[in-house]
Parts: structure tokens; C-alpha cells; sequence
């Protein structure tokens, strides 16, 4: 049981960092701020809570009232970043797009648009 | 920004204007909840961290009870109706977190990944009327594939979509989903 | 499994590098804002990791949740402040023009 519940919160943690190594890769391969505040805001989330939910797993595998309480409170450190991260990537992205900062834009998009058209 | 302070201070003031002194089964409510937080993150069950649980979220509960659940004109049965259709949003939402993560996966780490990038900012008009549902809403585009919300300005959302794909995949699923929880009465249709 | 976390922290650690290069390099002020958001979630998540390590993670939980607080409080206030430079910005260009 205790072996079944270690590997279970590995394979998490594992999956977690995984997806921290995209949004890692991401924000330093997108080409400009708005992609990049993509890959921030959703594999800074994600990557959170799995690697949490994997040590608060981990925590509660030797059961008692207190392992209980922290593994609540992890879960509650997860809850709130899930809550927040959004919060401030809106906040961030609004401040850019205020700012001014230029949308980047393919030069390819107008080709493709007009390989399209005459499709429609 | 202009928007965003006098929305605010709309709400907070409608709220204290209208329903002064706050509903006393709200002010319990709050109690209870910030007593429970008390509780699970003190750990310690003697009496005196009790008692200085319970003194603490008294006070905070008197000086600050009309942050919480702002719209008060809503019954008790209708937040319970709100909290029994929660939980399968929020299945939803994580499946679409995870499929946003796999998205950002392919973009990020295939080398062909970059062609498909495209970004493109979408602006649509929303039927929600209250702030909460607004902000829920900007969230869950947030976390779904593909999809950030740059800013509200009255009832416009401008998103910011990475790819065409993730502009396409838009629709009014999620505004339904969200009418559904929280204002029954708007019935947004998925398109 | 107390390797296991070991390595799992360096490996978080180690994925702070590239983000650390965005910080570094990032043209605009809020690519570095925006880099120091995530680290400061990253370091909250390896604080929990460390309390495991030592065994200790009732005391190193609370630290990690006072973090992930001061670290969103930083980031909006860093946002809020880029948008307020800019609009006071343009209403002296405006003031300017005007005059």
C-alpha cells in the first residue's frame, strides 16, 4: 500500500515536472510577450498543482490526524495558486496590452489567408 | 482601468447602500467559514487556540463581512442550488486545464511547433450580469487551450488566441457552463 | 524516496534557469515581471519539496503559503504600476499636444 502510494506520488510529481519543462521551454522559445504569457499561465498552473497533489499524497501515506492537516493545507497552497496565477496573468496581460506592446503578427498569415480564400 | 475602479466602487457601494446591515444568515455563514480555515491551518485543537480562533474571526468577520458574497439578494436555497452544480464545472475545467497543458506541450517542445503559432486577439460580448460569473468566466478562458483574456471593457471580452485552432474553439460552451452555475435565468445557448 | 525529492527539487531548480534567462534578457518590464512571478510559484512549490526532505513539512508548508501570498501580492502590485506609469504617460503627451 505504502509502495503503491509512493509511486503514485512520483509518477505525479514527475508528470508535474514535465509540464514545467513546456511552459519553461515556451517562454523562452515563443517569439513575443502575449504567447509567452500563454505558456506562463497555464503550465505554471497545472505543473503547480500536479507536483502539490503529488507530496500531499506522499505526506498522507503514513495516515494520522496531523499528516492529514498538511496535506489539506498543501492542497489549499494548490486551490490558491490555481486561483491567482489566472489572476495575475490577466492583470500582466492587460498592463502590456495598455502598454502598447505589439501583437506579434506572421508574415506568412496574409499568404495563407489568400491560399484559403478562394477555398470559401 | 477607469472601468475597472468604478465597477468596483459601484459594487462595494450598491452592496452597503442597499442591504445595510448586511443579511445577519450571511454574516454567520462567513463566520463559519473563516473559523473553519482558523481551525485547519492552526492545527491545534486546545481550548485557548479555540478561543483566539473564535475572537479572531469575530473581528474579522464584523469588520469586514461585506467583501464576501457581495450580491446578497439571493436566497440560501439558490447558493446551495450554485454550490450542488459546482463540482461538475470544475471536473470540466480541470480536464480542459490538462488538455491546455498537452496543447502547450506540442507547441512548446515538437520542432514544428512554432509554425502553428499565429496569435490573434478575438473580441465577443458576454451575457453575464454579475461581476463573480465575469471573473469565473475570465478565468476558465485563462486556463483553456489556447486562450488568455487580455481585458473586460463593459461587456466585451478581449481574448487573446494563440493559434487559429484555439480561436475557433471559442464558443459559447463555456459561457453556458458558467450561466448554468451561477445565473439560471440567462440561459446562454451553447452555439 | 528521499532522493527521489532530492532530485525532484533540482530538477525544479534546474528548470529555473531558462526563466532566469527571460528575466535576464526579456525586452520588455513585464517579460521580467512575468519571469519573476513564476519563479516565486516554483520556489513556494520547492519549499514544500525541502519540508520534505527534512521531515518537517507542518512548519515549511506555512512558509510556502505565506510566499505563494507575497508573491501574487508583488506581482499585481508590479502590474497595477506599469499600467498607472503609462496612463499618466499619455495624459502628459495629451497636456502637451493640447498646450
Amino acid at each position: 500500500m505504502s509502495l503503491m502510494i509512493n509511486i503514485v506520488s512520483g509518477a505525479l510529481i514527475l508528470v508535474g515536472l514535465t509540464f514545467f519543462l513546456a511552459a519553461a521551454v515556451g517562454i523562452v522559445r515563443f517569439p513575443d510577450f502575449y504567447t509567452r504569457m500563454h505558456a506562463a499561465g497555464k503550465g505554471d498552473t497545472l505543473s503547480t498543482i500536479l507536483i502539490l497533489l503529488g507530496v500531499a499524497l506522499y505526506t498522507v501515506g503514513d495516515f494520522s490526524i496531523e499528516t492529514l492537516l498538511v496535506a489539506i493545507k498543501i492542497m489549499a497552497i494548490a486551490v490558491f495558486i490555481m486561483v491567482t496565477s489566472p489572476t495575475s496573468t490577466h492583470a500582466l496581460m492587460q498592463a502590456g496590452y495598455d502598454d502598447g506592446i505589439k501583437p506579434f503578427e506572421k508574415e506568412k498569415e496574409d499568404k495563407k489567408d489568400s491560399e484559403d480564400q478562394p477555398e470559401v | 482601468m477607469k472601468h475597472g475602479i468604478s465597477s468596483h466602487q459601484g459594487l462595494l457601494g450598491d452592496a452597503v447602500q442597499k442591504q445595510w446591515p448586511p443579511r445577519p444568515m450571511y454574516r454567520f455563514l462567513i463566520f463559519i467559514l473563516i473559523l473553519a480555515n482558523w481551525l485547519i491551518f492552526s492545527g491545534l485543537f486546545g481550548a485557548f487556540h479555540i478561543g483566539l480562533g473564535i475572537l479572531c474571526a469575530g473581528i474579522v468577520t464584523f469588520v469586514s463581512s461585506d467583501l464576501m458574497f457581495e450580491d446578497r439578494s439571493k436566497s440560501i436555497a439558490e447558493r446551495m442550488q450554485e454550490i450542488s452544480r459546482l463540482p461538475s464545472y470544475l471536473v470540466w475545467l480541470l480536464w480542459q486545464i490538462v488538455l491546455a497543458n498537452v496543447y502547450l506541450l506540442k507547441l512548446a517542445l515538437s520542432p514544428g511547433g512554432l509554425e502553428e503559432v499565429s496569435p490573434r486577439i478575438v473580441r465577443f460580448n458576454t451575457k453575464l450580469k454579475s461581476d463573480f460569473a465575469r471573473f469565473v468566466l475570465a478565468q476558465s478562458i485563462t486556463l483553456t487551450p489556447g486562450t488568455v483574456t487580455v481585458k473586460i471593457v463593459g461587456d466585451e471580452f478581449y481574448v487573446h488566441a494563440i493559434s487559429k485552432a484555439a480561436a475557433d474553439g471559442l464558443d459559447g460552451a463555456m459561457e453556458g457552463w458558467i450561466a448554468h452555475v451561477y445565473e439560471p435565468e440567462v440561459k446562454a445557448k451553447p452555439a | 524516496m528521499e532522493l527521489f525529492f532530492t532530485l525532484a527539487g533540482v530538477g525544479l531548480f534546474a528548470l529555473m534557469l531558462p526563466i532566469l534567462y527571460r528575466l535576464i534578457v526579456g525586452p520588455t518590464a513585464i517579460d521580467r515581471i512575468v519571469a519573476v512571478n513564476i519563479i516565486g510559484t516554483k520556489t513556494a512549490v520547492s519549499l514544500v519539496i525541502v519540508g520534505v526532505i527534512f521531515e518537517q513539512v507542518g512548519m515549511f508548508v506555512d512558509f510556502a503559503l505565506a510566499y505563494a501570498l507575497l508573491n501574487f501580492i508583488g506581482s499585481l502590485a508590479a502590474a497595477r504600476y506599469f499600467h498607472r506609469v503609462r496612463q499618466e504617460r499619455e495624459a502628459n503627451t495629451n497636456n502637451a499636444s493640447t498646450t
